[in-house]
């Protein structure tokens, strides 16, 4: 680990104004001390933001305003969370362990970075950590890589569960910089790797996150989140889906689909969604739907199988919906 | 008189030490003026180092040496070779020449005032290589296996070859035939405590606080390979936080710690990161096994073929027992066994819990689990047809067996009459259930052993052995031996363990620590009883040594095995793969049960180690530069809570008078043994696809 400086924020414009001048912020330091600890991320001054006022959690009208400093538990718990929009306390349930979720922040959730094992590793070439050095999943092991948003430079997939369903519910975020605040969907915040994989999203230098705005809609309620993976807990997806259905007089009026583990960012599948409008919700409807999904896969050598997984994962998720979670 | 402590279950005596933190563990003995070291690995897999540019790292703040093959000292390496040690081959010899045998490989070590310093000057050292291409792949063309050295004479411990009959001949004639290739992946052992050792010399003499499951053996490791007296190493390691195997040989880092302290002449701590541990310290090796099996239509056994290749390092030929059960677990005329090696670029593998018996039964009893559907018979029924009366592979008795008393038990608790009998047949909603069954079996191995016993005049008693504990209770189940013996309440027994000058104990693996330390523990108390018996109120403390080993009229004349029946139920979710183990029900016959409280923990922990193996655990390796992908806790799977169900576990009453003294068989090993077959088996009769590799994850039961 490199030697660096911490300071903490007295204000959030003081953080704002520390972040333009170099420093990092660090909100949970799940992500940033972890990979600090293995010098992948090198800052050398932090600014601790968790001084902030942005841990709120509230409702306004019918959205749910999550604060960037909230923790993965406390939103999860949020009796208003759990009643209003199930669909997110259930995602970050599934996400990481207890622990770090204690100790991770939504907005830093949103950060976080790549879990291709070649990223952590400094002795292999990876063009995310070190531009121009080469990617060495795309010949190598790569059964947890994407097989959409991929380029001939990086396959990596976005690890965040939280942030398929920010997708798929059409969440929007609250920023600020040295410029002053802005508001964006959530889904704008992530870059395709294209050919300059280590640029991951798209804040401006300086700009802090102040909330996430989860919309109220007919859905949120008859919306679930599944997670596909080997053990129980404390794994990241090798498939998730975020799926959240209107129903009105027996037919799909609306439908929400974006899916996780498969995209270099989360995944929203709008033709998927199309194709179920004005149709019953049942699983042949569900199923056909459901092979749309994998139009324009890139499969690599290790993960053929998310072919078959993902419409499986999605058929279920959106049968999932008609079940109390 | 007695005190009837044998059989209770008692609470563990080092309970609160361990809760409270008053355990010491081996990096917790900081030693005055210490300083850290870290290890720099080889980034090749194969190859030459051509350059190393230490000048940098020198000048680093609180860096006080680098030490690569240019400048460390060229060590003795006396020839060392204890049972543990593979019987072929010669240890790494580290930092000794410019040779890159397998990624990850020690090529230096930064020794410096802090952890940080350390670690800092670790990652800057910069290291060229003459990269050469590393065979890592067990299928690449160029890996070619080899007939092991030691088991090529006919009396081996692990034969090389065994023929009973004509098995090749029986399976082409058998009416009813199962003829399969099974694959074990390789696993790390992945203790919860890393590897650490702390050295300081004085003058000659070498101090190593160590995590060792092997303290007398480290001490004589250390010595050959400083070229010292064995006397004048001292190795102490009181607790281990978990080890399943991989601290029971001497690894090249306590060189390390040892050769760094020398060169700053300063004690030195040395810890190994979690990432080291996937390539430095063993692993349980890949297999490939074909077993063959063949009956007649009314389930009798003809024949069984078994050929394995485990994969070991290039310059060690490291052994299991991949093969040994096959020849004595069911009745048949007709068994050929075949054993090899593939020499490939990784570092030597090791003993890990249920060492090779976990991997050759997990071939058998999948593959007597196909004959049963094969055969449209229940598999506890065809186990029962095929039971021997004797050890049919050595032709003389079990000392005990207990397998079908096992199985009757284990069926009544888990249930196994609600079962039905057709693969995907049981259903709980949505979800496929699957219930499966397997037998366990593993040696019951007995090592000499000493210990010393002592009287003490306030009416206490002092007992130690160079053992060691790595969670089983050594502490607990040796101070109940000892006040049984001596007539003592418990609190009046002290029981002392894991330092090298203590009366030599066997290595803490092999499930034989309680019949050897046990009998000696008890021999020793007998002894300074005796002792006690001539001296009456000298006032003075009274000491005994004593060593027991196994009858050998007994261990002419006897098998001695434990044996076990292993229940699994799975649930598959069958749209999107995802297995889940519901409950596990284990009935194992191990002789006496010296403590069932210890020995149901001893067998939970077991179970979930077999669980990890038959669902999650694999090392994967990038066949490029031999590179581990998932050296780390998050990716590297093993069963977390979520994961664990109901497990249960039962022993069968089982007296025998032959094994030991005590009548104990041991228990570490056989209760991983069984659990991942009865899981695979399991997962078979849920969704009707049989998967004959380990683990067996989602995207294998996701078509059928
Ligand atoms: C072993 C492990 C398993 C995990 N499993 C899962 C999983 O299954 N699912 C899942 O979704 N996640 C998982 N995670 C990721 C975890 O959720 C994230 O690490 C966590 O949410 C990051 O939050 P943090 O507050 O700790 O961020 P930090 O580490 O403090 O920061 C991460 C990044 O975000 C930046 N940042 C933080 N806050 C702000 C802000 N308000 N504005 C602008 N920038 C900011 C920091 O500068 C940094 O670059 C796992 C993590 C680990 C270590
Ligand atoms: S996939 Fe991306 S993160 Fe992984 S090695 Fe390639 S460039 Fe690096």
């Amino acid at each position: 680990m490199l030697p660096f400086t911490i300071e903490k924020a007295t204000s959030i414009q003081g953080a704002i104004a520390a972040a333009s001048s170099g420093r990092r912020f660090i909100a949970g330091g799940t992500t940033l001390i972890d990979l600090m600890r293995e010098e992948v991320e090198r800052p050398e001054h932090l600014v601790d933001i968790n001084t902030l006022p942005l841990s709120d959690i509230r409702i306004e009208g019918s959205d749910l305003v999550i604060g960037a400093l909230a923790r993965m538990a406390d939103v999860a718990a949020h009796p208003d969370v759990q009643r209003l929009h199930p669909l997110v306390a259930e995602s970050l349930i599934e996400g990481a362990s207890p622990q770090l979720r204690n100790m991770a922040s939504i907005g830093g959730n949103l950060l976080q970075r790549a879990r291709c094992p070649y990223f952590r590793m400094l002795d292999a070439s990876c063009n995310k950590r070190s531009p121009g050095s080469g990617c060495a999943a795309i010949n190598g092991l790569n059964a947890g890589h994407a097989i959409f948003g991929t380029s001939n430079h990086c396959v990596a997939t976005h690890p965040s569960d939280i942030a398929v369903v920010l997708v798929a519910l059409e969440a929007t975020m609250q920023v600020r910089g040295p410029r002053g605040e802005r508001s964006f969907p959530v889904e704008e915040l992530f870059r395709l790797p294209g050919d300059t994989p280590h640029l991951e999203h798209t804040l401006l230098p300086g700009e802090l996150i102040l909330t996430v705005r989860v919309p109220g809609s007919p859905y949120s309620r008859r919306a679930r989140y599944l997670k596909v993976r080997d053990r129980a807990s404390y794994e990241f997806a090798l498939v998730s889906a975020a799926a959240a259905l209107d129903v009105g007089g027996g037919v799909i009026r609306q439908a929400r689909l974006a899916v996780g583990g498969v995209g270099t960012r989360p995944w929203r599948l709008g033709a998927v969604e199309k194709a179920l409008i004005g149709k019953t919700p049942d699983r042949k409807v569900f199923e056909t739907a459901a092979r749309l999904a994998i139009e324009g896969a890139r499969p690599l050598s290790g993960n053929h199988y998310k072919l078959e997984l993902l419409p499986r994962t999605i058929v279920r998720a959106l049968e999932m919906t008609g079940e109390a979670a | 008189m007695t005190t009837n402590v044998i059989g209770k279950p008692l609470p563990r005596v080092d309970g609160r030490a361990k809760v409270t933190g008053v355990a010491r563990y081996a990096a917790d003995f900081n030693q005055p003026g210490q300083a850290c070291a870290v290890i720099v690995g080889a980034t090749v897999g194969l190859g030459r180092v051509t350059g190393i540019d230490t000048g940098p790292v020198e000048k680093m703040p609180g860096v006080i040496a680098v030490i690569t093959h240019r400048n460390a000292p060229r060590l003795p390496y006396a020839p060392h070779k204890s049972y543990i040690d593979p019987a072929t081959g010669e240890r790494l010899h580290v930092l000794q020449d410019d040779h890159v045998r397998f990624y990850g490989q020690p090529v230096a070590v930064v020794v410096a005032d802090t952890i940080e310093q350390a670690e800092r000057g670790a990652a800057a050292l910069h290291i060229s290589y003459t990269p050469e291409r590393p065979i890592i792949d067990p299928a690449d063309a160029q890996a070619l296996p080899v007939v092991p050295e030691a088991g090529k004479q006919p009396d081996a411990r692990l034969p090389a070859d065994t023929a009973r009959g004509s098995a090749d001949s029986a399976l082409a004639d058998a009416p009813m035939r199962v003829d399969e290739i099974y694959e074990i992946a390789r696993e790390n052992h992945n203790p919860m405590e890393p590897h650490a050792t702390v050295a300081a010399w004085n003058g000659n003499r070498l101090t190593l606080w160590s995590k060792s499951q092997f303290v007398v053996n480290e001490q004589a490791e250390v010595a050959a390979v400083f070229g010292l007296p064995s006397e004048n190493v001292q190795v102490i390691c009181p607790f281990i936080g978990g080890a399943f195997g991989t601290t029971l040989r001497t690894w090249p880092h306590v060189t390390l710690a040892a050769m760094a302290a020398r060169q700053v002449a300063r004690p030195v701590k040395l810890v190994l990161t979690r990432k080291q541990m996937f390539f430095m310290t063993g692993h349980r090796p890949r297999t490939l096994q074909r077993m063959a099996l063949g009956a007649t239509v009314d389930g009798k056994l003809t024949c069984i073929v078994h050929e394995g290749t485990g994969e070991t390092s290039r310059y060690e030929e490291f052994m299991e027992a991949l093969t040994s059960v096959t020849t004595f677990l069911y009745s048949t005329p007709n068994v050929r066994t075949r054993y090899r090696l593939l020499p490939l670029d990784i570092g030597t593998p090791n003993h890990m819990r249920g060492p090779g018996e976990a991997s050759g039964v997990f071939a058998l009893e999948c593959a007597v689990d196909e004959l049963s559907y094969k055969l449209g018979m229940d598999p506890i029924d065809l186990r029962r047809r095929n039971e021997p009366a004797i050890d049919e592979g050595e032709n003389r008795p079990f000392s005990s067996r207990s397998l079908m008393k096992c199985y009757d038990l284990a069926a009544e608790r888990f249930g196994w009459s609600r079962r039905s009998p057709e693969p995907r047949s049981m259903r709980d909603g949505r979800l496929l259930v699957g219930m499966g069954v397997a037998s366990a079996s593993y040696p019951a191995f007995h090592a000499p052993a000493s210990a010393r016993a002592r009287l003490l005049a306030d009416g206490t008693a002092e007992v130690e052995v160079a053992a060691s504990d790595m969670g089983p209770g050594t502490y607990t189940s040796m101070t109940q031996v000892a006040a049984e013996t001596l007539g003592l309440p418990v609190e009046r027994v002290c029981f002392s363990l894991g330092r090298s000058d203590y009366p030599p104990a066997p290595s803490h693996g092999g499930s034989w620590t309680m019949a050897s330390v046990g009998s000696a523990v008890r021999a020793a108390c007998l002894a300074v009883q005796k002792e006690a018996g001539k001296h009456p109120q000298s006032g003075r403390p009274i000491e005994a040594i004593a060593s027991s080993q196994r009858d050998p009229d007994a261990a002419a004349r006897f098998s001695m095995h434990a044996f076990g029946a292993v229940f699994a139920e799975v649930a598959v979710d069958p749209d999107v793969g995802t297995i889940r183990l519901r409950r596990a029900v284990g009935a194992y016959g191990i002789g006496r049960v010296v403590n069932p409280r210890l020995a149901r923990s001893q067998c939970i922990g077991g179970m979930v180690g077999g669980m990890g193996m038959a669902l999650m655990e694999r090392t994967v390796l990038d066949s490029r530069d031999g590179r581990p992908v998932n050296a780390h806790m998050a990716d590297y799977l093993l069963p977390v809570n979520l994961d664990i169900p109901q497990l249960e576990a039962h022993f069968v009453e089982e007296l025998d008078p032959h094994v030991n003294a005590l009548g104990v068989k041991g228990l570490g090993e056989i209760a991983l043994v069984g659990m991942a077959p009865a899981i695979a088996n399991a997962i078979f009769h849920a969704t009707g696809k049989r998967v004959r590799a380990s683990p067996i994850r989602i995207e294998d039961v996701l078509t059928v």
